[in-house]
């Protein structure tokens, strides 16, 4: 049966107050037992239109025109008590956050009762907890009465989000929409999360619309992509044709900027950044920051373009960028390595670490020399995060030895002196939380400065301004505060900050994880361009091992505090040793190789 | 708390979708503090309140150069109604009760200034030391403040005039004790919430002295809240100096005081109520003031914090 | 962004950090802090009024000291005694309900107050009783029916009431209903001390209706406040999106947890009326322990000073338990984290 469960033609949501559009002119259906997989990064609109499925918007945004047909009706006209019933009935949801989603006072077996009771669905209540065990085992979870009993906080991750699946399927729903149901857990109980929606959506032949920013999680699990930039779908498509050739710039770079775990691929960051609602420009919405855009695209937004019956685009070169494959094979600039007069610059020898009672670092062992990035890979409560910050003195619970160039080092960073502070820098996850919003920009760098040296004003602001445009901002930044900043322009700033001391050894604690993926390409190229030019040694941590192929020479795999398998990168990926390693590996997920 | 969320306009390129609301105008601007400020005074709210502060302020700080009469000259009979030589009539003792109105505001005002800026100086010390101390010195100074917030402001008050007597010093010192330990939580609270933010790890990591990291990083960075409190505080402090008065605690007769008066007239309040009426009114509209400029300012902060034009 | 997962990575709960004792054991600990903190406040009392430097009695008698006043002022007070034997009797004599003779008419204390702490406590219960649900209502209001013209209104009067010290709203309030227009209700209370209060009820509304005025915008506030951040929350949104009537909506998801935040102020509030008592009963001369106090205070009265300020600060202290019990109880994860 072809005819599709869900059609969408030319929805447009506007903000409430200003009309700016979130998103227009979207269009695309789904069939019963397909997964469509909706693309994009933050600020494109891809939650908005999840929400329109649904009948429903956040506060601030309302649909403004266009059709969202459930098997030939259009949702949007229906009255509020009959969009009641179509949710969590026909076409349900399932929450990015299953922690904040579900009610923290509330017995999850009563939330998960209460979906069925609204839609009176079995007639009985001995039909409805039948049906709540039968739904609990599909997601794997214990139905007996204890577990049941439990409340939201007394679950883990995973088990909230299996949940959270248990009641979107409960009423056998017709649709369901996914609002990036991953991106809070770690790669294993992600893995089986998307195991389980791939199995519940064939087997009861639902159609699903996937929405995620992570293009590697989207390949497993849909069938078709469509691809969202600045409230616009550029592209839409079968999955394999994408990612082989995509006809579209933007899809392009986008998987461009995605890490490859077999390494083959040189990772490409796409500059600039997409424009907001209200910002958008007059023609094509890419075109600032396209290699294709001529003076037609800059002026007029492109109509659709059909590559083939079941693959279109919104561009006006979509036969050239068609043309080419999306993924040429890079050459990865291995400039880096270490020169053989080089001294060792951080040893940490036998750390153990405690936090409060428990002992979470086992004799770690771990070298970086100048010129060379290490990277430290696990999931989370492997340890990685304490390790770094036993290493530039933020955790002082701790025995063993960290040496700076051979030398040891206090535990706490106030006890240290002012040599060994000034050469291990450290930059943080979150971009957001490690600027001073109350600051300037230019007195956020000059901090450093105004430790370490004794510059008079203008020689500070002018290695402010070198250091800032080391990473590629200009000195116009120096009177901006934090928040009129992109994330990847703060991460920059905080780098800039790091480099304004001059250190030897940089710290890099998940500094991509809050950055969506073109960000992240472009940010990893910076840090691999420092290590080569200033000669820097890079501790960086991270969960993501497709990343660290990119950038890293030596690899070191954390698990429960300790380390399970260390060594060169080619050969830890390549052919793993530990068990560990190897599940890890399995579990990454990966676009498909070409 | 996924603080992503809360990103300003959706500019970011956080890897989560921030709720939609419009992107804040990129351009260039002052402190973020002199924004707050300029968001509250487009509040009608913060317009009325500044109106009625000043116009109050005016009369207490002006009042005794206008005044008609003496504060302590008999013009009639006590207790006459509005009339001829006495604007608004006599109070308990035949004064005249515009003059002693007009005169009685500056000492409401300056006591309760003054043990508001004490107060507020005190607390946010404590609460900030509290905060950044953490761990046991934390809960010694935490539990040390609910000593005295055991006590109603006003009862520490009366206790401690009990024995001492009524002097103005004393009152300033005991409304302002009373006022550190709430401001000292407040401060607290939202200097704990900042001290957990990697800035100001990064400023321990960079080896900045506590000192200066408390004064740099984290007071800057609660100066948003504390504004708000301190108008809330001056609230309080209007309402308790003027109650002590009232009470027979604070200025002594024959000084001209709204509080004093209020009490004084009480009990011709059926045939010459403007004696009553004029001094309560003025407190009241003072406190009403600086209300509506202390709710100003939290409407303002909560839209800059979450990046939105919603006023 | 790749939050730790709730708990450990695999399916575990989280693991407990509270002590293994038990709810008990948590309200035990409150209350001997409770104690703790009553005792350090005895000091205070104590110091404050008796162990001052100067000699206490002449301050008490002021002009009126004649040498024979000034030794039975002493005598009375134990004066003569070192200052640590002195409190330890008197705090001897609070905890075994001897609270001493009062100075101006020899009366016992505890029967002296005896009857004000009633009339005063039936004050205050009254004021909260119609308070408490009152605020709770209006605030859940103001929040459901949000910059709508109800809740602009009450929010601008809850402004203006809040603002006001007791007292103005008191004088106000008999300026209003005294004075002019509405003139049934009598603006000073002509009870007698020992007559129980609810024998002449008409004496009671307008103190009453000023202590509910005074305290019924804080909590209101504070309700309005955390049931609109409930209403945005995520969970709230998750059982709409689930096809859940309106309705339940509020009552299962909203209000149970927009309630916990107001708990905690309500108990303040409490409190804090036992203090607002003392003025409102002074510009009513209602016959309650806030009256006493002051009249204590103008006459230097130590011992009544001295047990009334031991009883207010004890039931603040009992209030502010009772705040965190609740707030523990209500909120399951706090509750099973317990356990």
């Amino acid at each position: 049966m072809n005819r599709p469960v869900l059609e969408v033609e030319g929805l447009r949501v506007e903000l409430t107050y200003s009309s700016a559009d979130i998103v227009d002119e979207i269009s695309f259906h789904i069939v019963a037992g397909e997964v469509l997989g909706l693309v994009g990064e933050s600020g494109s609109g891809k939650s908005t239109i999840g929400l329109a499925l649904l009948g429903h918007q956040r506060r601030g945004a309302r649909v403004a025109g266009g059709e969202v047909r459930l098997e030939g009706d259009n949702i949007l006209t229906w009255s509020p008590g009959r969009l009641r019933k179509l949710r969590g009935g026909v076409v349900s949801y399932v929450p990015q956050d299953p922690s904040a989603s579900l009610n923290p006072a509330l017995r999850i077996g009563k939330q998960l009762e209460e979906t069925l009771e609204a839609h009176a669905y079995g007639g009985s209540s001995k039909a409805r907890h039948d049906r709540i065990d039968e739904m609990m085992s599909e997601v794997l979870l214990p139905a007996d009465r204890e577990f049941l009993q439990r409340y939201p906080h007394q679950l883990s991750g995973g088990q909230l989000q299996r949940v959270a699946l248990a009641m979107a399927f409960a009423c056998r729903p017709k649709v369901i929409v996914l609002d990036e149901p991953t991106t809070a857990l770690d790669v294993t109980t992600q893995s089986h999360v998307l195991g389980t929606v791939r199995d519940l959506c064939v087997a009861h032949g639902v159609a699903a619309l996937y929405v995620t920013h992570d293009l590697a999680v989207v390949a497993s699990v849909a069938d078709r992509l469509a691809v969202m930039y600045a409230g616009r779908m550029v592209e839409l498509g079968p999955k394999e044709q994408l990612f082989k050739s995509a006809a579209h710039p933007y899809t392009k770079r986008l998987i461009q900027a995605v890490p490859d775990i077999s390494g083959r691929f040189e990772l490409l960051g796409i500059p600039g950044r997409a424009p907001p609602p209200g910002h958008r420009p007059e023609g094509c919405f890419f075109a600032p920051r396209c290699e294709f855009a001529d003076d037609k695209a800059r002026k007029e937004f492109p109509g659709v373009t059909h590559i083939s019956e079941s693959h279109q685009v919104r561009c006006w070169h979509a036969e050239e960028v068609f043309a080419e494959a999306t993924r040429a094979r890079g050459l990865r600039k291995d400039g880096s390595g270490r020169d053989e007069q080089d001294k060792g610059l951080l040893a940490v020898r036998g750390l153990e670490a405690y936090y409060r009672s428990s002992h979470v670092l086992h004799d770690v062992n771990i070298e970086v020399w100048p010129r060379q990035c290490v990277a430290v890979v696990g999931e989370s409560g492997s340890g990685k995060t304490t390790l770094a910050r036993c290493v530039v003195g933020l955790h002082r619970e701790f025995s063993g030895d960290v040496l700076l160039r051979g030398k040891a080092l206090e535990t706490s960073a106030r006890s240290r002196d002012q040599q060994s502070r000034r050469q291990i820098q450290y930059i943080f996850q979150s971009p957001y939380s490690s600027l001073n919003p109350r600051k300037t920009i230019g007195q956020i760098i000059a901090q450093p400065l105004r430790l370490f040296s004794d510059l008079g004003r203008r020689d500070a602001e002018a290695r402010t301004i070198e250091a800032l445009e080391r990473v590629s901002l200009s000195g116009a930044y120096l009177s901006r505060y934090p928040d009129q900043l992109s994330g990847g322009e703060r991460q920059r700033v905080a780098i800039a900050r790091a480099l304004a001391a001059q250190p030897s050894l940089l710290v890099c604690d998940e500094v991509t994880s809050a950055l969506d993926v073109s960000v992240q390409a472009a940010i990893v190229e910076l840090l691999g361009e420092l290590q080569r030019d200033l000669g820097l040694g890079l501790l960086f941590i991270t969960h993501n091992l497709a990343l660290i192929r990119t950038i890293a020479q030596e690899v070191a795999v954390m698990a429960e505090g300790r380390i399970v398998e260390a060594g060169s990168v080619a050969s830890v990926l390549d052919s793993p040793q530990a068990d560990y390693t190897k599940k890890l590996l399995s579990d990454t997920p990966s676009l498909a190789p070409v | 708390m996924t603080d992503q969320r809360t990103d300003v306009g959706g500019m970011g390129e956080a890897a989560v979708e921030p709720v939609t609301s419009p992107s804040a105008p990129r351009r260039d601007r002052r402190s973020p503090l002199v924004m707050t400020m300029k968001r509250a005074l487009k509040l009608g709210r913060t317009k009325v309140g500044l109106a009625l502060v000043a116009i109050l302020v005016g009369i207490a700080a002006f009042g005794p150069l206008v005044a008609p009469e003496s504060t302590t000259a008999f013009v009639g009979p006590p207790y006459q109604p509005p009339g001829e030589g006495a604007v608004m009539g006599t109070d308990f003792l035949g004064r005249d009760t515009l003059s002693r109105f007009l005169a009685g505001g500056r000492s409401v005002l300056i006591l309760s200034v003054l043990a508001t800026v004490l107060g507020l100086i005190v607390g946010v010390a404590i609460g900030l030391i509290a905060a950044y101390s953490r761990g046991s010195m934390d809960d010694v100074i935490m539990r040390s403040m609910d000593i005295v917030l055991a006590f109603p402001q006003i009862v520490f008050v009366l206790l401690l005039v009990s024995t001492i007597g009524p002097k103005l010093w004393l009152l300033v010192l005991t409304v302002a004790a009373t006022h550190a330990p709430r401001v000292a939580r407040l401060a607290r609270g939202a200097a704990l919430e900042v001290v957990e933010r990697d800035f100001v790890k990064a400023a321990e990591v960079l080896g900045e002295p506590r000192w200066r990291i408390l004064l740099g990083e984290i007071l800057p960075n609660i100066t948003s809240p504390l504004m708000v409190e301190a108008s809330l505080r001056l609230t309080y402090s209007i309402g308790l100096v003027a109650a002590i008065s009232f009470l027979g605690f604070g200025l002594q007769p024959p000084a001209a005081d709204w509080g004093l008066m209020i009490n004084e007239n009480r009990v011709g309040l059926t045939v010459q109520p403007w004696g009553v009426a004029l001094p309560a009114l003025a407190i009241g509209l003072l406190t009403i003031g600086t209300n509506l400029i202390a709710d100003g300012l939290s409407r303002a902060l909560i839209g800059v914090d979450r990046g939105t034009a919603e006023a | 962004m790749r939050e730790p997962a709730v708990g450990s990575s695999d399916d575990r709960p989280p693991r407990s950090r509270w002590l293994p004792h038990g709810i008990t054991w948590f309200i035990l600990r409150r209350f001997l802090l409770g104690i703790a903190t009553l005792f350090i406040i005895s000091l205070i009392v104590f110091g404050a009024t008796q162990a001052l430097p100067g000699d206490a009695a002449r301050a008490i008698l002021g002009r009126e000291a004649t040498p024979q006043k000034l030794a039975a002022v002493r005598k009375q007070l134990n004066l003569n005694r070192p200052v640590s034997e002195q409190y330890r009797d008197w705090l001897g004599g609070i905890v075994t309900g001897d609270l001493g003779r009062s100075l101006a008419n020899q009366r016992p204390v505890s029967s002296f107050l005896g009857n004000r702490i009633v009339n005063s406590g039936f004050l205050v219960l009254l004021s909260a009783v119609i308070s408490i649900p009152l605020s709770l209502l209006l605030g859940s209001l103001g929040a459901l029916w949000r910059d709508r013209p109800f809740d602009t209104v009450t929010s601008i009067i809850n402004l203006a009431l809040a603002a006001l010290p007791e007292f103005v709203i008191g004088v106000g309030l008999i300026l209003l209903f005294a004075t002019s227009v509405f003139q049934f209700l009598p603006a000073v209370s002509l009870i007698s001390p020992d007559t129980p209060v609810w024998q002449e009820l008409e004496f009671i509304v307008l103190p009453a209706l000023t202590l509910i005025l005074a305290v019924t915008p804080y909590i209101s506030r504070i309700m309005r406040g955390s049931m609109i951040e409930v209403l945005e929350s995520d969970y709230v949104e998750m059982a709409r999106l689930k096809g859940l009537r309106e309705r339940l909506v509020i009552s299962r998801h909203a209000l149970p947890n927009g309630i916990i935040p107001a708990i905690q102020v309500t108990a303040l509030q409490l409190a804090y009326l036992a203090g607002g008592v003392v003025v409102v009963e002074f510009v009513f001369t209602f016959p309650g322990i806030g009256q006493a106090l002051v009249d204590a205070v103008s006459k230097r009265d130590l011992p009544i000073i001295q047990g009334l300020s031991m009883l207010i600060a004890g039931v603040y202290v009992a209030l502010n338990l009772l705040a965190d019990v609740a707030t523990i109880l209500i909120s399951p994860r706090l509750r099973t984290s317990l356990r």
